[in-house]
């Protein structure tokens, strides 16, 4: 029986990462522009397809595929913030939430209309290979997916404070007028973070496909989740989002276990977040609401 | 140095500023007073382009800037301290000054003038590891005051810089005010505090309703019978 606690902590932890790398760009965009982005999760599908067509189109492994793709991701952030958010950010909320909930419905219907909506799968050679720590089974897929989320989530947070871009971006954050005042190109600066976001979504979704399945709707979940971590992490703070990711991870693991049928996995999820919200209404990280 | 002509502005749909035309002087310090909602802090807010102008000019240098973007503004000289102080509170006091030198221009000279900001603010030199946020207003103030000069701007306007601040803290930032100047720094202050922003400006400024009522020296402004009716409660 402590075996099958151990896998459901490993596996936890496994997916934790990619959840904590998908969180810390939704909590980068609403830290510093205050949107909600609820086609953030979509955004898993770009980074899925460019890594499965580059695998099964040009036999480019979906590791070297997430790098290859960083300047499009980037760039598609960028354009979006550029065209499609920019024009309402200033907007009431209920427009700025119809315009990303519209970018959502585009991502899903233009993957089904080129990509059918049937699923898919890239299999690697190494996508099985597993190790064995004590008597529990380790994907080395998505242990590979979790380490480099972290030490994505590493980079970025080392980029935010060590250099001048960085802290400019943090200054957006914590006061837009200030930012503005002291000479900050804010737009450009917003440009820079969702196309950050967009690049923290895309090379989670590029790095699982060695072990999940690709369908035009699977970022629709992991909208879900991310804004989950992103709450009870502290709403704009990286370090809840990192933490965050791997709580509901294990937290789901374990779901999935304890609960009489899979389906009711969220029930525990939402339970732990409800009563930790409770006790720490501004999140694990969360200084105060603003 | 700067001029406005007919320059109206506000927010949403609603006239704050209408067609004001005045001009600022080089090297001097010039202070605007009025009642709350005249259209003061929008004048400054206008000048820096964080509001949009909606008619008429800026002239800076001869030259119009009325359809510039904030940061180019503030990369040809013309940097605001907002009311409120508007600080990034978790970031250090040493970050803070950084990001007033943000422009690639002052940032090349960053070093030199942290040096000289520094030399003008030993308090904030105390506090330079310290987050923004635990400073207290006075420190605050002077903290913002630091980063506006951080790009050594050619014109710095301070947006109610005693708000808020005990009383012998306002001397103390009125002091500071007037070193400022001594820099060779134009200056345009927005006040409450009549009798001591009068006390060291060059010229004034009354605004009422949107528009310059009464306009002198800071000597002249004190004498007024107006204005000390008005505004020096005498």
């Amino acid at each position: 029986m402590a075996t099958v606690y151990l896998q459901a902590l490993i596996s936890g932890i496994l997916i934790g990462g990619v959840f904590s790398l998908i969180s810390v760009g939704l909590t980068l965009t609403f830290g510093v522009m205050k949107i909600k982005n609820f086609a953030h999760g979509d955004f898993l599908i770009v980074g899925m397809y460019f890594a499965f067509f580059c695998y099964t189109l040009l036999g480019i492994d979906p590791y070297l595929a997430a790098i290859l793709g960083l300047p499009i991701f980037f760039g598609l952030g960028w354009i979006i913030q550029k065209f499609l958010i920019r024009p309402v950010l200033y907007a009431p909320e209920t427009i700025k939430i119809l315009v990303t909930v519209g970018i959502s419905l585009c991502l899903q219907n233009i993957a089904v209309f080129f990509f059918s909506p049937d699923f898919q799968t890239v299999q690697v050679a190494y996508g099985s290979n597993t190790v064995e720590f004590f008597g529990a089974r380790i994907s080395l897929t998505r242990l590979a997916a979790t380490a480099l989320a972290v030490v994505v989530v590493i980079g970025l947070y080392q980029f935010l404070m060590k250099t001048r871009t960085g802290r400019a971006i943090r200054a957006c954050a914590e006061d837009g007028d200030g930012a503005l005042a002291v000479g900050i190109d804010i737009d450009r600066i917003y440009k820079i973070a969702l196309g950050i976001s967009t690049v923290c979504v895309c090379l989670a979704g590029a790095m699982m496909t060695p072990f999940f399945y690709i369908s035009p709707t699977v970022g629709l979940s992991f909208t879900l989740t991310a804004f989950v971590v992103v709450v009870l992490g502290g709403l704009g703070n990286l370090k809840g989002a990192l933490i965050g990711g791997f709580i509901i991870g294990v937290v789901e693991s374990f779901g999935e276990i304890l609960m009489p049928e899979a389906a009711l996995k969220q029930v525990a999820t939402f339970t732990i977040f409800t009563l930790i919200l409770l006790f720490r209404p501004t999140g694990l990280f969360g200084t105060k609401l603003t | 140095m700067l001029e406005l002509r007919q320059v109206t502005s506000g927010y949403e749909d609603i006239e704050i500023v209408k067609g004001l035309s005045l001009k600022l002087d080089e090297g001097s310090i010039t202070t605007i007073i009025g009642s709350n909602g005249v259209g003061k802090t929008t004048t400054i807010r206008t000048i820096a382009g964080l509001n949009k102008t909606w008619t008429g000019e800026i002239l800076f240098r001869n030259s119009p800037i009325q359809k510039l973007k904030p940061f180019e503004r503030v990369e040809m000289g013309i940097v605001m301290v907002p009311e409120g102080r508007r600080l990034f509170p978790s970031l250090t006091v040493e970050e803070n000054l950084l990001l007033g030198a943000f422009n690639p221009t002052a940032a090349k000279q960053a070093d030199q003038n942290m040096e000289m900001v520094l030399e003008l603010f030993p308090r904030v030199r105390e506090r330079l590891d310290q987050y923004a946020g635990t400073l207290s207003g006075g420190e605050q103030q002077m903290v913002a005051i630091s980063r506006g000069l951080m790009s050594r701007p050619k014109i710095l306007m301070l947006d109610e810089p005693s708000l808020g601040l005990a009383p012998i803290i306002v001397q103390q930032i009125f002091d500071l005010i007037a070193e400022v100047k001594k820099l060779g720094t134009t200056v345009l202050l927005v006040e409450q505090n009549v009798q001591k922003s009068l006390s060291i400006s060059d010229y004034a400024w009354v605004m009422e309703n949107g528009n310059v009522t009464i306009n002198g020296t800071g000597p002249e402004l004190m004498v007024n019978p107006e204005v000390k009716k008005a505004y020096l409660g005498l």
